[in-house]
């Protein structure tokens, strides 16, 4: 049984903010009642707050720093962030800032994730330079347990390589995960992966197959009528 | 072929330069480039090289300035007004002749303006910006692994004509992520710095001296007249531009840089549907300027070029000095952080032209 509140950690640049953006329009899609929180602290462009617009639409909740504090690198997590523990009508989706320093942003509702189960998601590209290894990955969640004062409970394999994506990229990112999983004995919940690609991934995949699609997309790929 | 690897533009900075050789990096932190140091504070030290976040971006320039005059590889990177900060040790560093790179992901200005992505410092890095007849390479990539190539080229060119060359995208290209490869570059050859670097006398009776200091109106005439040969070489051969959709008769040919560019492609092709036969220039270097590619394009671009830019036109005044005045040159541009949609530069295009066709 999956906990009510998800929260999306992962080295930076792993794709948490598309992830926690796709999950909460699934969680909506099952017709919960949805409330997305950006907590990410630490990048200037690209954060779950852009698409505010289309969420909202959609019907679901955005709690989010308002453009104002956000354009002024502020750090500003709103007040109304603790209602998401309070008012348990909500299924959440936490989109946290890249590793431990954007970890830290979770530290101040410790007391509430004591009362709470909770699942922590911990996103890996294995394309991303510093999370390429087995080494890599376990350094950085061991960073982002120590800071966030949480435990991961699922891993995620995100490995993708943008436009330039071949399902043998996912495939040896699977591989590595794997030996993740076996040494911290947290299993692969789900394996992301493009509309396009699916098809071509093995039936006997360890973990559940997450279909995506994209949100954070640079100007030029997005008005293509 | 190395394996690719998923960057942030602003990290792929950081392994560019430290793939080219680059021995020291000074930096301090301003959105949106911020990752450029954090990434390098990661790296070098691991690595046996010299990371340090300066107490200011004075202080990082004139470290640089500091390392160059010893002769190794040194990069420093910021924003806009911290570029702004860093132009008298610019100017020193090209008075004195010593090779360096200076980052700069541009944000929206004037003064503290916004973080958001912009092009406004075209003027800054193209006519000077510090004070003095100087001149700065400018690299204007429009992808995360152009930027990776023009950072390793950046390198050797300041090495060559020993100047300062500035590596310059709009804060869009520092922070979006794409696929990257590291290429096996072949080693060029390269002057020695044996005969100017301050490296220690070794047995020589002969100080090196790192120097802009002129006090002889006579002597500095002459340095001056030495520094203006070495820009006319740097013109003659280091020009880099791309011509898109370029070939046979034309309606109208934009002109773009950086990841602008990349939206002026699309519209290119939107407009092909509408039977609209539009070009791209696209400078790769911002100076030198590329002239040369208007010439290919002049007589037969019926209603002129128009200039798209996150910027308020800085760039018109150098197309007009390439066109002289044989055809219209118009403009179109967003600026403090907005960027414009292919539609909005499609629609400019056709207003120019007279409608679709």
């Amino acid at each position: 049984m999956d906990s009510r509140i998800r929260v999306f950690t992962g080295h930076f640049g792993s794709g948490k903010t598309e992830i926690a953006i796709n999950y909460a329009l699934k969680l909506k899609n099952e017709g919960k009642k949805v409330a997305i929180a950006d907590l990410d602290i630490v990048n200037p462009y690209f954060c779950t707050r852009d698409e505010t617009k289309m969420l909202e639409e959609k019907g679901i909740r955005v709690i989010a720093t308002s453009k104002d504090f956000a354009n002024a690198e502020l750090g500003v997590i709103p007040a109304e962030t603790l209602s998401i523990f309070n008012d348990k009508s909500y299924d959440v989706v936490l989109d946290v800032g890249g590793d431990d320093q954007g970890a830290v942003a979770l530290g101040q509702y410790n007391r509430y994730f004591k009362e709470e189960d909770y699942d922590m998601y911990f996103v890996i590209n294995t394309s991303r330079p510093f999370t390429n290894s087995v080494e890599g990955i376990l350094e950085y969640i061991k960073d982002i347990e120590a800071a966030s004062r949480l435990k991961v409970k699922y891993l995620i394999n995100n490995t993708n390589l943008s436009y330039e994506t071949h399902i043998n990229h996912i495939l040896k990112g699977q591989d590595i995960i794997k030996e993740v999983s076996k040494l911290t004995k947290i299993p692969i919940k789900y394996v992301i992966v493009m509309e396009e690609l699916i098809d071509k991934l093995p039936k006997e995949i360890e973990g559940e197959v997450f279909p995506i699609k994209l949100y954070m997309l640079p100007p030029w790929r997005r008005d293509m009528v | 072929m190395a394996e690719k690897v998923l960057m942030k533009g602003n990290e792929a900075i950081g392994e560019a330069a430290i793939q080219a050789g680059c021995q020291c990096f000074f930096g301090y932190p301003i959105t949106p480039q911020t990752e450029v140091a954090a990434y390098m504070s990661r790296r070098m030290p691991k690595i046996g090289r010299v990371f340090l976040q300066a107490e200011s971006e004075v202080a990082a320039i004139n470290m640089v300035y500091g390392a160059a005059g010893s002769g190794v590889r040194v990069m420093t990177s910021s924003s806009s007004p911290g570029v702004s900060l860093k132009q008298e040790g610019i100017s020193y560093i090209a008075g004195a002749e010593l090779p360096c790179v200076i980052i700069n992901i541009v944000r929206g200005g004037p003064g503290l303006g916004g973080i958001q992505p912009a092009q406004s410092d075209y003027f800054q890095a193209t006519k000077g910006g510090g004070h003095g007849d100087y001149r700065l390479v400018v690299y204007a990539p429009s992808s995360v692994q152009e930027m990776v190539d023009l950072i390793q080229d950046a390198f050797d060119v300041a090495d060559i004509y020993r100047n300062p060359v500035m590596v310059m995208g709009d804060g869009m290209l520092g922070q979006m992520m794409e696929p990257v490869e590291f290429k096996e570059r072949e080693a060029k050859q390269l002057p020695s710095k044996a005969d100017w670097a301050a490296t220690g006398l070794h047995g020589r009776k002969e100080h090196h001296v790192i120097n802009s200091l002129f006090l002889q109106p006579e002597e500095l005439e002459k340095h001056n007249e030495k520094l203006q040969k070495k820009y006319a070489e740097i013109e003659k051969n280091e020009v880099k531009y791309e011509m898109y959709n370029c070939d046979g008769d034309l309606d109208i040919v934009l002109v773009s840089y950086g990841t602008v560019s990349r939206i002026c492609k699309n519209v290119i092709k939107m407009l092909a549907k509408e039977g609209l036969k539009v070009g791209l220039i696209r400078p790769i270097t911002l100076w030198p300027f590329p002239k040369k590619a208007f010439e290919e394009v002049v007589d037969r671009t019926k209603y002129g070029f128009l200039s798209v830019e996150l910027s308020c036109g800085q760039m018109v005044e150098d197309i007009e000095l390439s066109v002289k005045g044989r055809k219209p040159v118009n403009f179109f541009g967003r600026s403090g952080g907005m960027v414009p949609s292919p539609t909005e530069i499609a629609n400019k295009v056709k207003e120019i032209a007279g409608g679709a066709r």
